[in-house]
């Protein structure tokens, strides 16, 4: 009756799961803000994103297939009116929630709610140790509405939540730094990848870390072992010494998803672009005959080949990288990640052709935002709002779902005094 | 081929009371360990 | 948000006992998955994978046995295998997943 010898862990995903462990939720694609790196080029709201009721039907999914925790995002998604009333209905049906915030909803009144809450975390994203190198990221005055929240939340006792940040050229100097600042609040310091993703396709260039830079990290992580987070998104890394702590290996479909603010589901918040498309929960079986039926999910649990990795030495520890990294720097989804630790992405990156796919659907704000000087998208000194493939307007999403009447640009604040 | 072995254990498995385990013969005992734990923040593709 | 600690700290913490009776920690949500089952934490935010469906018989029995060997044995776990089990249990019981009834 005792069962056979257990598989490795990563062989045994590919029977594929009952439920994805977590998943990413992007409630809206409204932001406040208009980071250069977004990974989901949000600013504008989208006029089809799921009403109150639909949310609540997804949570009612995830309760019935036992999702132990969803990562609440977007956009900024406390700028949604039921926000709150949505991380109650999840909690109360057990279903874990950490949303991620800029922290622009985050008062006194808000922290002292969230101290309260067994079932909530909350991660504050934050690019800089500094406001200069913050600022340049994610525009002037963010680095103080992320301090002011961290502060409200110490306040109000909450002691453990997440201070996330995006690892860049130029914050990667600033390690300690940032560790000390979460510190300093009682937070848990969580350093993640970029991904040439949504607007950090046009950022990528300059934004991500040189080798040397990459090198420093891995060995600054293994340092810090288990107390800084990484979302293990530095499985990349693990031929450089070893792997870092987690599951090392890209959880898109297998054990992670992202649903977007309009119901449809996509392998990956890094991956947003139709070619990573699963389905829809809008459609008949929602969420749960997506992630139980999807034949791009299906594809993705299937044994990987490698491809031209397998010939590597490394490629059991790295398993050739991110895909979305990958996909959005026109790199072959079998060939080297564009940071491959071996060095084997730069004759890649010589070879690939100019034209890499674009992130679509584009929600990025079209005309100034408070707090940027110049344009929200493009390289700098371009003009504003790029179209995108060519076209003047957002990029259709080809799930049977007609392009939106009318883009929303109104901005998310009006009428909110921040306290 | 123990090298072999020693890269495909996933690095959150920890024996009760060991620090950081290394590789070598931590990793042999690993491939047969009924349980192994991750933290909820340990898995690629969530914000 | 609160966030417990796992059991004993530190290195040296003390053997598994087989012979006490267990339980699963009411903070703990139970998965079953084709190979065998996930457990979460909701205080310490741990994720356990159970790596067949024996060791999940066995830690959903525990509550209802005298003794953690009690419910192994209840479960098909031949002697050879004990030691792997008691392993399994006490990886459990280090991160809280378990704990010992009065």
């Amino acid at each position: 009756m005792t069962a056979a010898a257990p598989a490795r862990l990563v062989e045994q995903f590919e029977l594929g799961l009952a439920a994805p462990i977590c998943l990413t939720w992007e409630l809206t694609y409204a932001c406040n803000l208009a980071c250069v790196h977004c990974l989901s080029s949000s600013g504008r709201r989208d006029p089809h994103e799921l009403t109150t009721a639909e949310c609540r039907g997804v949570i009612d999914t995830l309760e019935r297939m036992q999702v132990f925790y969803v990562n609440i995002g977007g956009g900024e998604p406390t700028v949604r009116p039921d926000f709150w009333d949505l991380v109650g209905y999840a909690t109360a049906r057990h279903v874990g929630v950490k949303f991620s915030t800029n922290g622009i909803r985050i008062d006194r009144a808000a922290a002292r709610r969230l101290a309260g809450s067994d079932y909530v975390d909350v991660q504050i994203s934050l690019d800089g140790a500094t406001a200069g190198v913050n600022d340049a990221v994610r525009g002037a005055g963010s680095y103080a509405t992320a301090l002011r929240a961290m502060r409200h939340l110490a306040d109000a006792g909450l002691s453990g939540f997440k201070l996330s940040v995006v690892v860049t050229r130029h914050n990667v100097s600033q390690l300690d730094e940032l560790k000390a600042l979460a510190d300093r609040y009682g937070a848990q310091l969580r350093l993640t990848r970029l991904r040439p993703s949504g607007r950090g396709a046009d950022t990528w260039p300059q934004l991500h870390p040189t080798a040397a830079q990459q090198r420093r990290l891995y060995d600054w992580l293994r340092a810090h072992g288990e107390q800084v987070l990484t979302g293990d998104s530095f499985f990349h890394l693990a031929p450089y010494g070893g792997p870092l702590p987690g599951l090392n290996l890209c959880g898109a479909g297998r054990v992670v998803c992202l649903i977007d603010p309009v119901g449809d589901v996509y392998a990956c918040p890094f991956a947003i672009h139709e070619n990573f498309l699963a389905g829809s929960v809008r459609r008949p079986g929602g969420f749960e005959a997506v992630w139980r039926d999807s034949e791009l999910f299906a594809e993705l649990r299937r044994p990987q080949s490698g491809g031209a990795c397998r010939s590597c030495g490394f490629f059991d520890s790295c398993r050739g990288g991110c895909m979305a990294a990958k996909f959005f720097t026109g790199l072959p989804l079998d060939g080297p990640d564009p940071e491959c630790a071996a060095g084997h992405a730069t004759a890649a990156l010589a070879a690939a052709g100019p034209a890499a796919p674009r992130p679509a659907p584009d929600h990025s704000r079209r005309g100034p935002v408070r707090g940027q000087a110049g344009p929200v998208r493009g390289a700098a000194g371009t003009g504003p709002g790029r179209p995108v493939r060519g076209q003047a307007g957002p990029v259709p999403v080809s799930i049977g779902r007609r392009p939106p009447a009318r883009a929303c640009d109104e901005d998310p604040l009006s009428g909110f005094a921040i306290r | 081929m123990t090298e072999q072995a020693v890269m495909e254990v996933p690095a959150a498995v920890t024996e009760p009371g060991e620090q950081d385990p290394g590789p070598g013969d931590e990793a042999l005992v690993a491939e047969e360990l009924l349980v192994e734990e991750v933290s909820i923040d340990g898995m690629c593709g969530v914000y | 948000m609160s966030t417990d600690g796992a059991g004993p700290a530190g290195a040296g913490a003390a053997r598994f006992d087989l012979d006490r009776p267990w339980r699963i920690d009411d903070r703990v949500a139970v998965r079953p998955e084709p190979f065998g089952a996930l457990l979460y934490h909701f205080g310490t935010r741990r994720l356990s994978f159970l790596k067949n469906t024996t060791v999940l018989a066995v830690l959903r029995s525990l509550a209802e046995h005298p003794s953690a060997r009690s419910a192994c044995a209840a479960a098909g776990v031949p002697e050879a295998a004990l030691p792997a089990y008691e392993r399994a249990l006490a990886t459990l019981a280090e991160s809280s997943m378990i704990t010992e009834r009065p």
